[in-house]
């Protein structure tokens, strides 16, 4: 049975913290995975932990995007795919690269996880309460679907759909139109600020190649140099621009990359939230399909009595009922829908885990 | 006109004596050409005044540069290389983008990316004026070339030279010039030198040169992507100052704080790329262009020397043939004089050469050094 969102509302401050920690590589060649430590601490009392690997976080997504987007929830996007990032971890798992990428993936999971469990309702979730306790999970398929690209294409499917149907929505609550509006505003500009972000990194790479390509050329002008002083001189300032060369590589891969996950992550955020809008409307264009559904069926009972075919007459009676019921259904989840909508849109704007 | 602060012999070291001082006082940047006031002071009693100033634009000093290099008299001196054509042609490209895209960026944005332009524009423009007074002082301070006749009515003569830019016919002569004199160089360069050390000077100016050549390229590629990168810092920190501007929440704020981050991150950035461009990659520019023009002098002497042994081959024969004597031995001694003038000025050229060069390195070195230190200090 639905709880209704009153009672959701007293439940909101339950105190559970997540920690991702320990990657470890199991098994060895193209078949190997990294498996993490779960663990979860409940009103610092309860202390329980599991070993879960990527795949049981999309498994995790997957199932709650099913149920929850239906009620309008924001459900938190995993962390990227990176096909890239796992087949060096899988080759070998000892050169820096492929330790920071584990360890950025460890902080993108423990950070999703955390989204997860602040969220009051999300937490009731019998699957994510699995997903915490249970200690062998069913190995999750089909998760090809889940990578980021992958995520966004599925939000913009899910608005082009809503934006096809043919009963445009009047919207009476204008604070709806007003949120959804500034929502893809900041998508926007975020988006725009990505794609400098991205230049960024790029020119970066560039740099380094381009210091070291100059690094060699100047030790080359210093051998030719044929005053001593001078050739020592330019042996060491490429030497100089050598060092230089390791200081962009490190910079490029840790300061602007944190930022640029957070960027894309929070973008990803708010393309959820774009979801849920969508959902509302889907709702309200469900109601209306069932009114103008009840509609006719009440207009062919009419029709039945004036024809008088008294047998037909019971059945169009039975269906008018089950239609009014749905009706009144739609309209209630219609109306529940946007509760939460506005719930979860306040609660967003108000808690970031950032 | 922009205005030039005073004499700067950024590449070079020159002693500047008081009997001819050479600058570029003013220069005025038209829609696509660029006038330099040339200023001269002088003690010399050739020039009409003791301080005067004309107008020039670049064919002239090309045109100056040429008659040096056309004049046999100078065969045995390194001329100083002519400066590179102003080009603005990239910075108005950007320029003319941003114009193009000013409705899709913020008032705030769009000034700022302005004025980094323009800071960009002028930096170019003050290289090109330091380019062809370098060119300038150098000549003013080669004892043979200052006294120039040409020079003097470069100087002086305050109406327009008429001198007009190659046409497509003289640029294809002067094409073809450089094809063989490169196939020239080649045949040349096979003749192993009795004097050690013209041999030693030719290897090293070969390999010094093509090496020059090469860190020139590199360094210019290098600065360019460490300039692209500086851009997309500021285009960050603009962006992520208008979002942060647009509320007063935590994200906002922190929005602000890591766009002031990458504002600092920026100046940084630039001021390193702009000091590498200046102190280093214009200085090997600069070295690329006279290891040049001390090659043109090698091969100069080279081709004296073919010119003598040929003479004295054309001698024998005559004598052989006892016929045309006289006119041989006096042609023979022409060559034989005209290349021990040369080797022994190009002797002293190439030492010359080698001092401004250790020179012109260690001063703008220790220059990027201490501008490198300067800036560290201050974040």
């Amino acid at each position: 049975m639905q709880r209704t969102s009153l009672e959701q509302l007293e439940e909101d401050s339950f105190d559970v913290d997540v920690a991702v920690t320990n990657p470890e590589k199991v098994g060895d060649g193209m078949n190997a995975y990294v498996a993490f430590k779960v663990s979860t601490r409940v009103c610092r009392k309860a202390f329980f932990s599991v070993r879960r690997r990527y795949s049981d976080f999309l498994g995790l997504y997957e199932k709650l995007s099913v149920k929850q987007s239906l009620h309008g929830c924001i459900v938190p996007p995993p962390p990227e795919k990176s096909v890239v990032g796992m087949t060096k971890v899988k080759v070998g798992m000892d050169d820096p690269s492929s330790v920071e990428f584990v360890e950025r993936r460890r902080a993108a999971l423990e950070r999703y996880l955390q989204r997860v469990v602040s969220h009051p309702s999300l937490l009731q979730d019998p699957d994510v309460r699995e997903f915490l306790e249970r200690e062998e999970l069913p190995r999750a398929v089909s998760t090809q679907a889940l990578s980021g690209a992958g995520f966004l294409k599925m939000i913009n499917k899910a608005s082009d759909a809503v934006n096809k149907m043919t009963i445009k929505m009047n919207e009476s609550d204008t604070w709806f139109e007003d949120k959804f509006q500034e929502v893809e505003n900041e998508e926007q500009q975020l988006r725009k600020l990505q794609a400098v972000v991205d230049s960024l990194v790029n020119h970066r790479k560039e740099l380094c190649g381009s210091t070291a390509l100059f690094a060699k050329s100047m030790a080359m002008l210093g051998n030719s140099e044929d005053n001593t002083a001078l050739s020592r001189a330019l042996s060491q300032l490429a030497e100089v621009e050598e060092k230089m060369e390791q200081l962009h590589q490190e910079q490029a891969a840790s300061d602007f990359f944190i930022f640029a996950e957070l960027l894309a992550d929070y973008i990803r955020l708010l393309a959820a939230m774009r979801g849920c809008f969508d959902q509302r409307v889907r709702a309200w264009q469900r109601w209306q399909e069932a009114q103008s559904t009840l509609q006719k069926k009440r207009e062919a009972e009419a029709k039945l009595l004036w024809a008088n075919k008294p047998d037909k007459l019971q059945q169009a009676k039975d269906e008018i009922t089950e239609w009014e019921a749905r009706v009144t259904q739609y309209e209630r989840d219609f109306d529940r829908i946007g509760m939460t909508v506005r719930k979860e849109v306040l609660r967003f704007e108000v808690c970031l885990c950032f | 006109g922009e205005p030039h602060p005073g004499p700067r012999a950024v590449n070079v070291d020159l002693q500047t004596d008081a009997t001819l001082q050479v600058d570029i006082s003013d220069a005025l940047s038209e829609r696509d050409k660029v006038k330099f006031t040339v200023h001269t002071k002088s003690t010399l009693p050739n020039f009409k005044q003791n301080e005067f100033s004309v107008v020039r634009q670049h064919e002239e000093f090309i045109w100056l540069h040429d008659s040096f290099v056309e004049n046999e008299e100078y065969a045995g001196y390194i001329i100083p290389p002519a400066p590179p054509r102003p080009d603005f042609d990239a910075s108005r490209e950007k320029l003319q983008k941003l114009g193009e895209g000013e409705g899709s960026m913020t008032k705030e944005e769009f000034t700022k990316m302005k004025q980094e332009l323009e800071a960009e524009y002028l930096a170019i423009f003050k290289k090109t004026v330091a380019m062809h007074e370098v060119f300038l002082c150098r000549v003013a301070a080669h004892p043979v070339l200052r006294k120039d006749l040409n020079f003097h009515v470069f100087l002086e003569y305050n109406q327009d030279l008429s001198v007009r830019g190659k046409n497509k016919k003289e640029k294809l002569e002067d094409f073809f010039k450089n094809v063989v004199k490169s196939a020239d160089g080649v045949l040349v360069a096979g003749v192993k030198d009795v004097d050690d050390f013209f041999e030693h000077e030719k290897t090293f100016l070969l390999e010094y040169h093509n090496r020059v050549k090469d860190a020139s390229a590199k360094s210019d590629r290098m600065i360019r992507s460490h300039k692209n990168a500086a851009d997309d810092i500021n285009r960050i920190a603009s962006s992520l100052y208008t979002l942060g501007t647009q509320d007063s929440t935590d994200l906002c704020k922190f929005f602000l704080k890591v766009s002031e981050l990458f504002e600092k991150t920026r100046k940084i950035e630039s001021r390193v790329a702009a000091d590498e461009d200046l102190k280093l990659a214009d200085l090997l520019k600069y070295y690329l262009r006279e290891s040049q023009a001390a090659k043109d002098l090698l091969y100069r002497r080279s081709r004296a020397l073919v010119d003598y042994e040929n003479a004295n081959k054309a001698l024998d024969k005559a004598r052989a043939k006892n016929r045309d004597v006289l006119q041989a031995e006096t042609s023979q001694q022409l060559c034989c004089h005209k290349f021990e003038k040369i080797s022994e000025s190009a002797k002293q050229e190439l030492i010359d050469f080698k001092t401004r060069r250790v020179a012109a390195f260690r001063k703008n070195l220790v220059e990027l050094a201490e501008l490198e230190l300067k800036h560290a200090k201050v974040t």
